[in-house]
Parts: structure tokens; sequence; C-alpha cells
């Protein structure tokens, strides 16, 4: 089992949803977050003051899946993520050691 | 007295008096209103950990402000009993000149102007200062500092026997620098003594930007304002139950309206050159500092005069607040940017509407204002310092002064009952 984190762009939460629906991802855990990447922060102004803007605002989506579809899962993500300028995020592979469904107890991959 | 109570020109003396009192005690309403418009926009430009701090503040301020009048600010500023005693319910039924409406309602109109005076103080002082402190020179201001002011001004006494403002030409309408200027000068007082917030200006000159939390409350908090302020110029008619008075009161609320949307528009002209992009925190200021603008005579002025003198506004309280940031005073709010550099305009303004003012006798009478309101002011925060401290500890400010000053969160996520 892998934990699959992918950090995108928030406008692409939709479609990045709807992908993982499509290939039978059944539950996703969803966070508002903000980083950077290679991109470089810039300066805006309050009230005459300067200051940093480089944390940007992204969308992190977390889903708990099998081995045999990790590849389809990456593939579809970054098909429904990409716009292909600057910012577009990455995925994270994380090796999960245990998932427990907490209404029934059920662990391993009957609960994903 | 019987003629008057039992004909018809007695009816339409009584319905004159009514609509007087309606009007004024509808106008005070509007400017109480503007205690809700100070407390969003205050709310909405400082950061999330100081919100419930400032709220307090605003609703404590008005309140303490309304009980020190009634006690003694009244009494000060036009004579009379402390404690309200000597009012009369009825300035009408068997008075040798009738007044022309309700002596509640003219005490009531009075006291929400010494609230307004008052909340300009709150926001340049916010993030930092002890809660406990301000409502404390709250009591001092509004039950002395400003009725003191208030007497030499509307109240027509002589400035501790010397001088007469009104005699001097001395004119101010709505109070641009009888409330505004005043509340700036204590305000100013209180941010020296007070110093700036950690981290505001760095150490080799640098001025750091500290975002407000909700802007969507600091814009909601300004149309608020906007709306309270056709009271507050509009009831310093004083009257509108005659066709003069009427008319006054028409062109009060258009030349109001039309200098904040001049402030609006030249502020956010200024901004956009100097900055590049619009600054929504400007031109909210901007709305304001035309409002202030026009304070002192709003009556006199054509629609395009009122739109220009709110421009200048507009524009001034841009360079101003910049200029402030230079010279480390801190004010989050721009505060004393709008209602005391601005509230001088607006004085200034005067003559060149109204002939019955002249420029020396604005100079003179903002001068006192300015002189008496700081002085007293910085001995009062220099006395409260002393006394209890103003401002909170370094950590304080750091975690917010929310959690220190009131122990709730404005914005409060996971909070949980086991003990």
């Amino acid at each position: 089992m892998k934990l699959i984190s992918a950090i995108i762009k928030p406008f692409k939460l939709d479609d990045v949803r709807e992908a993982l629906s499509d290939i039978g991802v059944q539950g996703i855990t969803v966070t508002e977050v903000k980083g950077f990447g290679r991109q470089k922060g810039h300066t805006e102004l309050y009230r005459g003051a300067e200051y940093v803007v480089d944390f940007l605002p992204k969308v992190r989506i977390d889903a708990a899946v099998a081995d045999d579809i990790v590849d389809q899962v990456l593939e579809a993500i970054s098909k429904a993520a990409q716009t292909g300028k600057i910012g577009d995020g990455k995925i994270f592979v994380m090796p999960l050691e245990q998932v427990v469904r907490i209404r029934t107890g059920e662990t391993g991959h009957d609960a994903l | 007295m019987e003629e008057l109570l039992n004909t018809t020109a007695g009816d339409v003396t009584q319905l004159k008096y009514a609509l007087d009192t309606f009007y004024f005690l509808v106008c005070g309403a509007l400017v109480m209103w503007m205690a809700a418009g100070f407390a969003m926009l205050e709310a909405g430009l400082v950061r999330a950990k100081n919100t419930t701090e400032i709220l307090t503040k605003n609703i404590a301020l008005y309140a303490i402000a309304c009980i020190m009048y009634f006690v003694s600010g009244y009494a000060l500023m036009y004579g009379g009993d402390y404690f309200l005693t000597g009012i009369t319910g009825d300035g009408f039924t068997g008075a040798e000149e009738p007044a022309t409406y309700a002596p509640s309602a003219d005490f009531f109109f009075q006291v929400v102007f010494v609230a307004t005076a008052m909340s300009i103080v709150s926001g340049a002082v916010a993030e930092r200062m002890k809660l406990w402190s301000f409502l404390l020179f709250a009591v001092v201001m509004t039950g002395f500092i400003y009725p003191m002011e208030g007497s030499w001004t509307w109240g027509g006494e002589a400035v501790f026997g010397m001088y007469t403002l009104g005699d001097l030409g001395f004119s101010d309408f709505a109070g641009s620098g009888i409330v505004h200027l005043a509340g700036a000068a204590a305000a100013l007082a209180g941010v020296l003594v007070l110093g700036a917030r950690k981290g505001k200006y760095g150490k080799n000159g640098e001025i750091n930007a500290i975002p407000g939390a909700n802007l969507p409350l600091a814009t909601l908090g300004t149309f608020v304002l906007w709306l309270g302020w056709f009271g507050f110029n509009g009831g310093s008619v004083l009257a509108t139950a005659s066709v003069e008075s009427a008319n006054s009161v028409a062109v009060v609320f258009m030349n109001t309206n039309a200098a904040a949307a001049g402030g609006v528009v030249a502020a956010m002209v200024v901004a956009r050159i100097l900055f590049g992009k619009a600054d929504l925190t400007m031109a909210l200021n901007g709305a304001l500092a035309g409002l202030v603008a026009i304070t002192a005579e709003p009556s006199t002025p054509s629609a395009l005069q009122a739109t220009l003198f709110g421009a200048i506004g507009g524009v001034l309280v841009v360079f101003s607040i910049i200029t402030l940031d230079k010279l480390k005073i801190d004010d989050p709010v721009g505060a004393i940017s709008v209602h005391g550099v601005v509230g001088l305009l607006g004085l200034l303004l005067v003559p060149v509407t109204n002939d019955g003012s002249s420029f020396s006798g604005q100079i003179i009478g903002a001068l006192t204002i300015f002189f008496w309101v700081f002085v007293v002011s910085m001995v009062s925060w220099l006395a409260i310092k002393a006394i209890m401290g103003v401002r909170v500890s370094e950590e304080e400010e750091y975690d917010g002064v929310d959690l220190s000053e009131c122990g709730m969160e404005a914005y409060p996520e996971f909070a949980s009952n086991k003990k």
C-alpha cells in the first residue's frame, strides 16, 4: 500500500478528483497549504511597505492506494493537474505500513 | 402658552418640535452606528490574534463614553449639573424661550460624538496596548479632556478666560477639529508613549508590512462609517423642520457623500501611481479622509467643491500614512492620518466657502484643540504607564493580545472542553 501526496494548483482540484474517481480511487483527503518550488518569490506592497510573497496557495491531496494501481494514479493526477506553466506541483509516493477503517475495524487492503 | 397648545399655529409649532427632535435622534442613532463601523474597520486591519481585544476595546469605550459624558462631560462642555441631574425632560412646555427640540435629544446627539472621538484612539494603539490601560484613558478623555475643548468650541466658553474661539472666526460645523483632530491628538500621544509594534520597523530603517486579517470586515466598516456620517454631518444642522434647514440638511448629505467619493478615487489613484497597484486599505482610508475633510463645513460648498475637498483629503492621507511610517510612528489603521492630518485640512478648508470664518481663527482653534488634547493626553498616558503600564510584554505581543488580555480567540479552532 502507498500513501500518495500530491501538491497541485488549487483550481485543478476538481479535475484531479474526477480523474481519480474514474480509475477507482474512492477516498481522498484535501488540505489547503502554501508552498513554493523553484518559482522565485516576488514582493508586493501593503500601505507602502514591501513584503515578500514566497508561499503560494496550493492544495494537497492525500490518497491511500494499493500498490498495483500506483502508476495509474500518478498518471491520472499528472494529466489532470498539469498546465505546463511553472508551479504545477509535485507528487510524493510514500510506503504505507497500515490502514484502518474506523467504522468497521477493517485493516490492510480491505480498508483502502 | 395656552395659544401654543390649542391652535393650529400651536399644532404646527409642536410638530416642528417633534420633527426636529425626531430628526436629531435618528441622526444620533446613525452616529452611534459609526461605533460599529470603527469596530469592523479596525478588526479587519489588525491580525487575527488581536481581533477579540480590539472589538472589546471598541464596545467598552463606547459604553464608557456614554457614561462619563453623562457623569461629567456634558456638564463641563455646556454648563449644567453633573450626572445630568438638571436636565429637563421637556424643553417646550412652560419654558420662557421654548427649545426647538427635546433636551435629552441634545444630550444623546452629543454623547455619540464623544464616543466617536474616543474610538479614533483605539485603532492607532492596536495590537500592543493593555486593554484596561486603554479603558482608563477612555474615562479621562471622555469625562474631561474632550469636554474641555468642546466647551471652548461648541460650548462657547473662553479658553481659560483668555480668548473666545467663536469671536476669532473659528468655525467647525460637525467637528473636523473638535472631534477628529482631538481624537488624533490623543492617539498620537498614546502612540508616542507606547512605541511601535515589534517587527514593524527594522534595524536598518526598513518598514515591514503587517497585513490586516480581514479586508471584508474593514470594507464593511468603512461603508458603515460612510452611512453613519450622514447623521454626523446631517444632524449637526440641528434642525430640519423648516424650508431653510431642510434645504441645508439635503446639501449636507449630498456634500458628505461627494467628499467621501472624491476621497476614495483620489486615494486609489495616488496608491496606483506610488505602488503600482490599487491598495484597498488606502481606498478605505481615502473615503474616511474625504468625510473628515468635509466635516468642518459641509453646508456651504458646492457639490464639485465638496468632491474636490474630499479628493485633497484622499491625496493627503496616503502621503501622511507613508510619512508617519518613515517617522516610525506606528499607526496600524491610519487613524492619526485620517483624523488628525485631514482633520486639520478640514478646518483650513472652511474659509474657502464660508465667509463667517477666517484662516487665522481656524489655525488658532486647531492649535488650541491640538495642544490641549495632546498635552493632557500625554500626561494621562504617562500617568497610566506609571500606575499600571500601557504595553503588553513581548511574549504577549507575539502570542496575540486576544489571549493575554481577553483570554478568548476571535477565530477559535480546536477548542476543547476537556480540562
